[in-house]
């Protein structure tokens, strides 16, 4: 039975160029998918090529619903594979960076920088048995993973990656958002309760009591951009705002700012991130909820852990950091290259894949935001986790809130006042960047060290 | 729990502070280079040169210099060590050791039969890496009965037990063995398979 195991050939050079192929080319092929199917699947257009290629008229054939679910569920299945890949490249990128915090090297043995661990976890927990408890109940222990995963797929929903590029821009987008992420408690709640495990139990309830805590500051804080720009449309928001970051809605009121830094904080409150994984706290409870789930199921819920990052940076851009907005770029730009064609010209496209790419890179520093803090605070008690809540978040929320409603109506009277906050918001901020940056140079000259990515 | 505005205020300061400090404090770290070294094929030195002198690891018996006494196998809580002597049938005064196995995987360094060896035959080596497929082959045999080695009369003339150099040994036995080669059969054959379908419900073979 044993085999041989042959030195492998292949050299360091192929290696890197297959890693750079995938690593590039996995998410490219995605976003180029995304940039493509989600103009071209709404039904208006969708009747409309049923018209022209078919000739028939699309108000009554019969199949034109069929031929608009088959292309919403085409963009559907490539919108849920993309979560899935974020998040598998995810856990890769924060394997990388938490060593490289902790002074560890990481991931360094399946293909180049260790690119390909992410695939090889995935495959391993596929292939593991999918055990469930003797005393488990059965189906809900079966079905809780879906909840969640359900809840994490429908928030791709209205996750705008461009300007006309979101599956379907609905008019109550944030309110949807809260409402499907709240899927999530429902599966970890089951999970815990239908393992029939003490572990498991108390991981479900306290994630539950943590989830149920962090909606309000969430949803309060919410309400500050929502008041801002007057819609409950992810577009809407992001159509708000301008390009520059003096015309975000994070510098605009200095209430924002505050509701943007409770918004972040309930956001990993809310995903159970560090320094909020009471839930799956490894010192207390095993693994919390997830305690007596192997293989599928469990890979199941690492996905959505790690997918959640995007769907929270994402969310954070679109509400506070100015989504895809593209400087000297202005809603006339896009509606002059869209012109009255059905399919339309090159520019414009080009100018989708340039809003997308704006979104992307700042969704990206917010993810690496995120990773970071995780990597820095560590975890805290259950009792400061509810003190935080809401002793400070809650009425620090509602005081944003108030103060937001005084504010619009002072920029009603005088329009300069947001301009005036937002350039002084962003000079301080700035500002604190550089001192920021001057500190973690200082941290590194005490220790005698110096800037060294040899090794990355 | 604050009760005060003071304590409030200060909580808040400390919870801004300590973002402050510790997202500096990761982040000059992101961009120093690790201090691991990367086992096992970057480090400078093979690891075992590396490792302390009094390092404990796979045990060593040199066969030219033991006394057969048993005093190690004795020592061993765990009974690692399995040592059986018997006469030489050429030669009825000399006897020979035709069984000498130390088991490595069960053995926990703890270094209680180094210390009875009247003469340092048994020692521990810096030898640590011993990854075998099959976990019977980290059973060390320093002697069988194929190949049995004579006891050793300490010459008390001697200034000094002529003893090889420490590892040189264990090393020839690891590297002669490949790390997937198929364990030793300690056990009697299986018998046959019983057939797919047994004929009636009584042959079946009783679970336990
Ligand atoms: S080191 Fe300890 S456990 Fe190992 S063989 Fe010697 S006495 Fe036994
Ligand atoms: S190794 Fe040492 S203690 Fe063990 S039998 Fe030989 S001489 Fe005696």
């Amino acid at each position: 039975m044993p085999t041989k195991r042959t030195a492998s050939k292949i050299s360091p050079r192929t290696v890197v160029l297959v890693t750079l192929a995938v690593g590039l080319g996995l998410p490219g092929a995605l976003f180029a998918a995304i940039l493509l199917l989600s103009p071209l699947t709404k039904p208006a257009v969708i009747d409309a090529l049923v018209g022209r290629v078919l000739g028939v008229d699309p108000a009554t054939w019969p199949w034109t619903g069929l031929a608009e679910g088959v292309a919403v569920g085409i963009l559907a299945f490539i919108l849920v594979n993309f979560g899935a890949i974020v998040s598998g490249m995810t856990v890769w990128w924060e394997m990388r960076v938490s060593s490289r915090m902790q002074s560890r090297v990481g991931y360094n043995r399946a293909g180049a920088a260790g690119f390909f661990q992410w695939i090889a976890d995935a495959v391993k927990l596929l292939f593991k048995e999918d055990l469930i408890p003797a005393d488990a109940d059965q189906i809900l222990f079966r079905s809780a993973p879906y909840f969640v995963m359900a809840g994490f797929a429908l928030a791709f929903v209205v996750l705008p990656f461009g300007e006309s590029l979101i599956a379907a821009d609905l008019n109550v987008g944030v309110f949807y958002l809260i409402a499907v992420t709240a899927l999530v408690v429902v599966g970890i709640l089951l999970a815990g309760w239908s393992s029939n495990s003490k572990w498991a139990l108390f991981g479900g309830m306290r994630s539950a009591a943590q989830v149920i805590s962090y909606e309000i500051p969430a949803g309060v804080a919410v309400m500050v951009p929502i008041l801002m720009s007057g819609t409950l449309s992810m577009q809407g928001i992001v159509r708000a705002q301008g390009a520059w970051p003096w015309q975000w809605n994070v510098f605009t009121n200095p209430a924002s700012t505050v509701a943007f830094a409770i918004f972040f904080i309930s956001q990993l409150a809310e995903g159970n991130r560090t320094p909020f994984d009471l839930p799956e706290a490894e010192s207390e409870l095993v693994a919390g909820y997830l305690s007596e789930y192997s293989g599928f199921r469990f890979a199941l819920y690492f996905l959505v852990e790690f997918g959640n990052l995007w769907v929270m940076a994402a969310v954070a851009t679109t509400l506070f950091l100015g989504g895809w907005q593209v400087p000297f770029v202005g809603p006339e730009a896009y509606a002059a290259a869209r012109g009255a064609e059905l399919i339309p010209g090159a520019a414009w496209w080009g100018l989708e894949a340039l809003s997308m790419v704006v979104m992307v890179l700042k969704t990206l520093v917010v993810l690496n935001l995120i990773v970071w803090v995780r990597w820095t605070l560590p975890r805290i008690r259950i009792d400061q986790m509810m003190n935080l809540c809401w002793k400070y978040l809650v009425p620090w929320a509602f005081a944003s809130f108030l103060f937001t409603l005084l504010w619009q109506l002072a920029v009603a009277g005088t329009p300069a006042l947001a301009t005036v906050s937002g350039i002084a918001l962003t000079a301080a901020t700035a500002l604190l960047l550089v001192l920021f940056l001057r500190q973690t140079r200082a941290n590194l000259v005490a220790m005698g060290d110096r800037v060294d990515l040899t090794n990355w | 729990m604050p009760t005060t505005v003071r304590e409030y205020t200060g909580s808040i300061r400390d919870t801004v502070k300590s973002f402050w400090h510790g997202l500096s404090i990761t982040l000059s770290y992101l961009v120093r280079r690790p201090i691991t070294v990367q086992y096992p094929d970057r480090t400078t030195l093979p690891v075992r040169d590396m490792l302390p002198p009094r390092y404990r690891g796979f045990l060593e018996v040199d066969a030219s210099i033991c006394t057969g006494c048993q005093a190690c196998e004795r020592a061993c809580p765990i009974s690692c060590i399995q040592i059986s002597l018997e006469k030489d049938p050429q030669n009825p005064k000399q006897r020979v050791v035709t069984q000498f196995d130390i088991d490595e995987a069960k053995c926990m360094f703890c270094g209680l039969c180094v210390e009875p060896c009247p003469t340092g035959s048994i020692q521990h080596t810096r030898e640590f890496e011993g990854s075998q497929a099959d976990l019977r082959n980290l059973v060390i045999r320093w002697s069988d009965p194929l190949h049995p080695f004579p006891v050793y009369k300490v010459d008390k003339a001697a200034e000094y037990l002529p003893r090889v150099e420490l590892g040189t040994l264990v090393r020839a036995k690891l590297a002669a063995r490949a790390w997937d080669a198929p364990g030793p059969r300690f056990l009697p054959p299986e018998p046959p398979a019983a057939p797919a379908a047994p004929a009636a419900g009584d042959a079946t073979p009783a679970k336990p």
